[in-house]
């Protein structure tokens, strides 16, 4: 694949993924493609299905039908950050970043923590336990951990569900960033305002199927919300006229 | 392997009230059961009214003498001795519970001994009634008065069979203060044989049956012999290991020790630290690739393994300072202690691929690996033969009894073969690590 082919493809195409546990069909042929520097929110009521997908695009679980696959054909450099923080509690925030960058291969371990601890404004917290961190601290230690890589794709879930709204605000303030930067960010969410204000693109799930997949306001199109209507009753109402 | 290694000891380096509990739980509990098994019980205090009067303590059993302070002396090297002047007093020990017990030699005991065994010499024994401290006691006292009155009837056979001799070959014997001189049935039937052949027949006739009875006295003189000797010691014990040589009981406690702490140790921190990924929720970014499924569950044997094998060598060679050991089979102690430590901590990550924290792996490891210590130790005549060939099959299910036969032998040089309990580690290994690597595929899809 050329240099022009690469920078043209999408940061991640996702192909007709299906996932059945056991009778439940939780993810059913669901498709769709992912720019780089552009945010997607996944939503949709409970058990749609939204953890089961990015947990199959992050390569925790295989799908039993379909692909993801970046530019380069594979899954190799997706940044995941999991709904609770996935780290250790009884090690420092260094030493949390730095083991991750190793087993991740990074290739200047402590020059990548360093920037990490930088960008993500734990510098000072450095040397602290992260079981003495506050959910906020904590939530962005996790997410520096999914970037370690310098991943092309980042996914998150739930990445803001337990932040208060400062902390929120400072998250998304840094996920954007990242997107200016290139990054193509996909996440799921079940605050839907934070989907209309952050998203460039919603993806609705529904029973594991895919209903929807365009910008915030084809949905609120969709749905024949009115002009006062936010994200959310538009969504509501578009999940009911479709029987969900 | 090496970043998840040292991380695990960073984590346990911070968790030092875990990682204390965790050696000194299992190092307290193997010592327990260590010290109760090689420990014998206490002695009983006992109260000791001895009525004999001073003259008579020394009595003569035909010729020979007697002390009847060696009789009682038996006793007290298994009881603490009360000394007490008379029965109230030795009553009054035992009512307020100084003494378990009192034992009273009455007045007439040595004029009784001294009668040969005429008259059966009596000691009384006075129980306070508590029916655990009066059977400790009374088994205690029985056992030592049983001794006491073997050496008495060595003593007695001794006396008859001197007896015997004088009958068969003549001698003095001393009676109500005389001494007599005795023919014995030897010299009688010679004279009868010199007087015979100069005898007319019809007194030869009739002295014939005299003659054939000295005869047959003399030739069955043996037998007197033999049968004094059987009254002495109406019961030998012969001895006989059926394989190896005999463990001694605290060799065996040490052993024991050893494979209870390694046990809990390898047990509770493999199960633990596995069971902490998903409680920290990182298991699911390292099944993404980061760390495959079977370099996790080894780097969790092998750091547990470690960790219970050093705990466990210096917890032995602690004890060794109390209990003798043979340095000279070190090597084998280590291979034992070793392939056991692996074999348990497989088990740990087993019960760790179960539970999704800590907690949970920590409880359901004590619930197995404790019922598995007691089912290991199970005597076969303890219980029924089924329910014994039960017991056995399941223990060898776990790991517990073929590691605790392998460090036996390892330490005692015992009879179970070593290389059949390597063996029968190695294939536990596999098995609970195939079960283990099975647990987290199917939480990793799940």
């Amino acid at each position: 694949m050329s240099a022009d082919a690469a920078t043209a493809a999408p940061a991640l195409a996702v192909r007709a993924i299906s996932k059945c546990f056991e009778e439940r069909q939780a993810v059913r042929d669901v498709s769709f493609d992912i720019e780089r520097g552009e945010l997607a929110a996944v939503i949709g009521p409970n058990g749609a299905g939204k953890t089961t997908l990015l947990s199959i695009l992050a390569g925790i679980q295989q799908p039993d039908e379909g692909s993801a696959a970046q530019p380069d054909g594979t899954t190799a450099r997706i940044g995941w950050v999991p709904q609770q923080t996935a780290v250790y509690g009884k090690l420092t925030v260094a030493q949390n970043l730095r083991l991750f960058a190793k087993l991740e291969k990074v290739p200047d371990a402590d020059a990548t923590v360093e920037r990490m601890l930088e960008q993500t404004g734990l510098a000072e917290r450095a040397d602290d336990e992260l079981g003495r961190l506050s959910g906020g601290n904590r939530q962005r230690v996790n997410i520096a951990v999914g970037l370690l890589a310098d991943p092309p794709v980042l996914l998150l879930d739930e990445p803001s569900g337990a932040l208060d709204p400062r902390q929120r605000e400072r998250l998304w303030g840094f996920i954007t960033a990242l997107t200016e930067r290139g990054t193509a960010v996909i996440f799921a969410t079940h605050d839907i305002a934070e989907a209309e204000r952050h998203a460039h693109r919603v993806l609705v799930l529904a029973d594991g199927e895919l209903l929807f997949n365009d910008t915030p306001a084809a949905l609120k199109s969709a749905a024949n919300a009115g002009p006062d209507d936010d994200l959310e009753q538009a969504f509501v109402g578009f999940l009911r006229e479709r029987g969900h | 392997m090496r970043w998840m290694l040292l991380k695990d000891l960073q984590i346990l380096r911070r968790s030092k009230l875990l990682v204390g509990l965790l050696v000194v739980y299992p190092v307290a509990i193997a010592l327990l059961i260590g010290f109760a098994l090689s420990s014998g019980p206490e002695k009983p205090s006992l109260a000791f009214l001895n009525q004999i009067p001073g003259s008579q303590s020394t009595i003569r059993l035909g010729g020979e003498k007697f002390d009847v302070d060696v009789y009682t002396d038996q006793l007290f090297d298994a009881v603490d001795r009360i000394d007490v002047e008379n029965r109230e007093q030795a009553l009054e020990k035992v009512r307020s519970g100084e003494a378990l017990a009192a034992l009273i030699i009455p007045p007439d005991f040595a004029t009784k001994l001294s009668s040969g065994g005429f008259n059966a010499a009596n000691v009384e024994v006075v129980y306070n009634g508590d029916a655990l401290k009066q059977s400790f006691v009374e088994s205690t006292v029985e056992s030592k008065l049983a001794l006491a009155d073997a050496a008495l009837a060595r003593q007695i056979s001794q006396v008859a069979a001197g007896y015997v001799k004088i009958i068969t070959v003549g001698g003095e014997i001393s009676a109500l203060g005389q001494n007599f001189e005795l023919l014995g049935l030897t010299r009688a039937n010679k004279l009868l044989d010199e007087a015979l052949e100069d005898a007319p027949p019809e007194i030869a006739r009739k002295l014939a049956p005299v003659q054939r009875f000295a005869s047959l006295g003399v030739a069955n003189v043996g037998r007197f012999n033999d049968v004094l000797s059987t009254v002495e010691r109406p019961v030998e014990v012969t001895e006989t290991v059926l394989s190896g040589r005999r463990t001694p009981l605290d060799t065996f406690a040490v052993a024991l020790a050893v494979a209870v702490s390694l046990m809990f140790v390898c047990v509770l921190l493999a199960s633990g630290l596995l069971a902490l990924e998903r409680e920290e929720n990182t298991f699911s970014r390292l099944a993404r690739g980061l760390v495959p499924g079977g370099w996790l569950l080894a780097g969790k044997v092998v750091l547990a393994a470690a960790c219970a094998f050093v705990v466990t060598l210096a917890m032995l060679l602690g004890i060794s300072a109390f209990v003798p050991l043979d340095y000279g089979r070190a090597a084998l102690w280590i291979v034992a202690i070793a392939a056991s430590a692996i074999a348990f901590a497989t088990l740990g990550v087993a019960i760790g691929s179960l539970a999704r924290e800590v907690r949970a792996a920590s409880l359901l490891a004590l619930m197995l690996a404790l019922p598995l210590a007691f089912l290991a130790l199970v005597p076969s005549g303890g219980v029924s033969p089924l329910l014994y060939d039960v017991i056995r099959v399941i223990s060898a299910l776990f790991p517990f009894k073929p590691a605790l036969d392998a460090i036996n032998n390892a330490i005692n040089g015992a009879d179970a073969n070593m290389l059949v309990a390597l063996a029968h580690l190695a294939a536990l290994t596999l098995a609970f690590g195939g079960a283990a690597y099975w647990g987290l595929r199917r939480f990793a899809s799940g």
